[in-house]
């Protein structure tokens, strides 16, 4: 079973909602920001960087032993850069017209601050059991933010999702949504929604507190 | 003596009152705004009143669906609302869909005012913050020049393109003064950009009209008159000099100030207090760098308008000509440098 005790689900789930890297720890936007204009982009991208931390978080927390305390952001760099070229040349051999569009953004999956803080904040201290689960979880949670960011983009920007017509020939496309300011506007405003929800969250768990102390 | 006509009579200060609250400066905006607006009606009948209409729905309701309800009343009725709708509305070109001129007046609201902190501490001007948004996102429908109507009742039927949509109509479309300019070297007629008889958006075609508007607002003192006057003459002096290298090429002074948007950005929009420098010395540099902008936009760049870029750098600057640009306070000497 892929969740066998509630530790494992706990690693996985944190990383889709509660802990979600994008919406919450705002990491990553380099890419988020950069090749979300259409939503096969997002998960091409999403997929890449998912192969990647999963890859690199096991291996690091299999070598967390072997690793010197005084270098081990280079040795995490090297893991996750090898992974990186694996998964560059896989696309370019997969889905070349991706690949293409995708550009430089590929081989800067390196310098995703979302996965080197994995590496650091959790894989190189846990089990590689956990550090999977807590990678899958966590490029979950990425990939759920390109696609949310990539769709919303690519039906405003073309008025097509995954390529597939939505609205008919008549559909003015908003051209802004797939340039760089439609971008930072549409995760401007998901940033918001998913900030005032946390907040209604929080304001209804403090009046339930409260209604609980006053009856005792 | 009782209390309702007292012999002596008590105060407390203030005693002298300015008179001028936030709703008495936005109506006297509109107000100079009005003979504009009707100059619009005049030049491109039912059209100005659809599209100006439609981005004024959109600015009030969304500023209706943003504020707290305890404060909707008084937010709504101090007017700054309206007024960025009907600035929004006359930067728009006639023949724009009613709903894109609506999207624009939200998001001139909805971006430009509440997300960034709401009247009073908005960086950009809301009104070409919604422009800029409408330029960026429908490029065509937005450049789509139209020239003035017949009469009041000559519909233009892509106003009324249905909500996502957008019809482009070939025959009916003319071009700007400024673009035939750029991209034909062809010159308008000065008297004819003075008076407004030209194609272009809704109220930025009659200058004399701005101009008027722009007179009350100085004598009511609602705006600073050394943003428009250092605009202009930065615009004059710079076009003169490219008008005195080559007349072929370069665009003629006059006709650089009054073609475009300038009259209204100007006048208008880079006025506006929230967004603009406090300081006169700051004012004039603020003035300075927005006519350097539109020539050099209008002249060098790609698009043939500038104005609505330029007000909007240098309203990015406006926060640091401010802190460089504060007086010496009385007594105190100015901090040594380290």
């Amino acid at each position: 079973m892929l969740f066998s005790n509630t530790e494992d689900y706990e690693e996985f789930s944190k990383g889709i909602w509660r802990d979600n890297p994008v919406f919450v720890q705002v990491l990553g936007m380099c890419p988020m920001l950069a090749v979300t204009n259409s939503a096969v982009n997002a998960v091409a991208m999403g997929g890449a960087t998912l192969f990647v931390l999963v890859g690199s978080s096991f291996l690091v927390s299999l070598l967390k032993g072997w690793i010197p305390k005084q270098v081990r952001i280079s040795c995490f760099i090297i893991i996750i850069a090898t992974f990186v070229t694996i998964a560059d040349y896989t696309l370019l051999a997969l889905i070349p017209t991706v690949h293409k569009e995708l550009g430089a953004f590929i081989p800067l999956i390196v310098a995703n601050c979302m996965i080197l803080g994995r590496q650091e904040a959790f894989a190189s201290k846990s089990t590689p059991r956990l550090a999977v689960m807590d990678a899958l979880g966590m490029s979950s949670g990425f990939m759920v933010a390109l696609l949310a960011l990539g769709a919303v983009r690519e039906i405003f920007g073309t008025g097509t999702l995954f390529g597939i017509e939505l609205f008919g020939p008549a559909w003015e496309p908003w051209v802004i949504m797939i340039l760089p300011p439609g971008g930072f506007l549409t995760l401007g405003l998901i940033l918001l929604v998913f900030n005032w929800m946390s907040q209604r969250k929080a304001m209804f768990l403090e009046r339930v507190a409260e209604a609980e102390g006053s009856s005792q | 003596m009782n209390s309702k006509d007292p012999d002596l009579l008590l105060q407390t200060a203030p005693f002298l009152r300015q008179g001028m609250t936030t709703p008495s400066a936005m109506m006297d905006v509109i107000i100079a705004l009005a003979p504009a607006t009707l100059a619009a009606l005049w030049y491109f009948g039912n059209s100005a009143v659809l599209v100006i209409s439609a981005s004024i729905a959109g600015a009030v309701l969304t500023e209706m669906a943003f504020v707290p309800r305890q404060r909707r009343r008084m937010i709504l009725m101090d007017g700054s609302g309206l007024l960025t709708g009907l600035l929004l509305g006359l930067t728009l070109p006639p023949g724009l869909p009613m709903w894109m001129a609506f999207i624009g007046g939200a998001v001139a609201i909805g971006f430009g005012k509440i997300i960034w902190g709401g009247l009073g501490n908005n960086l950009f001007n809301p009104a070409l913050v919604g422009r800029a948004f409408l330029l960026a996102t429908f490029p065509i429908a937005m450049t789509t020049w139209t020239a003035a109507s017949e009469g009041f009742w000559t519909f233009r039927l892509t106003n009324f393109d249905f909500p996502f949509t957008y019809t482009e109509i070939d025959g009916l479309t003319a071009a700007s003064p400024l673009g035939l300019m750029k991209f034909d070297q062809e010159a308008t007629d000065v008297m004819q950009l003075f008076f407004g008889n030209t194609a272009g958006s809704l109220g930025e075609t009659s200058s004399l009209l701005l101009i008027l508007g722009g007179i009350y607002l100085y004598l009511r003192r609602d705006i600073d008159w050394r943003v428009p006057v250092s605009i202009v003459t930065t615009v004059l002096i710079f076009s003169g000099i490219l008008y005195s290298i080559d007349p072929l090429i370069y665009p003629a002074p006059l006709f650089s100030v009054f073609s475009g948007g300038l009259m209204l950005g100007t006048i208008y929009m880079a006025t506006d207090p929230v967004t603009s420098p406090t300081t006169p010395l700051g004012t004039w540099i603020f003035g300075i760098g927005i006519g350097l902008l539109v020539i050099l936009i209008r002249v060098f760049g790609g698009m043939p308008e500038g104005v609505l870029y330029s007000i909007l750098l240098m309203n990015a600057v406006t926060p640091l000509i401010d802190r460089f640009t504060q007086p010496r306070i009385f007594g105190h000497q100015r901090s040594k440098k380290t």
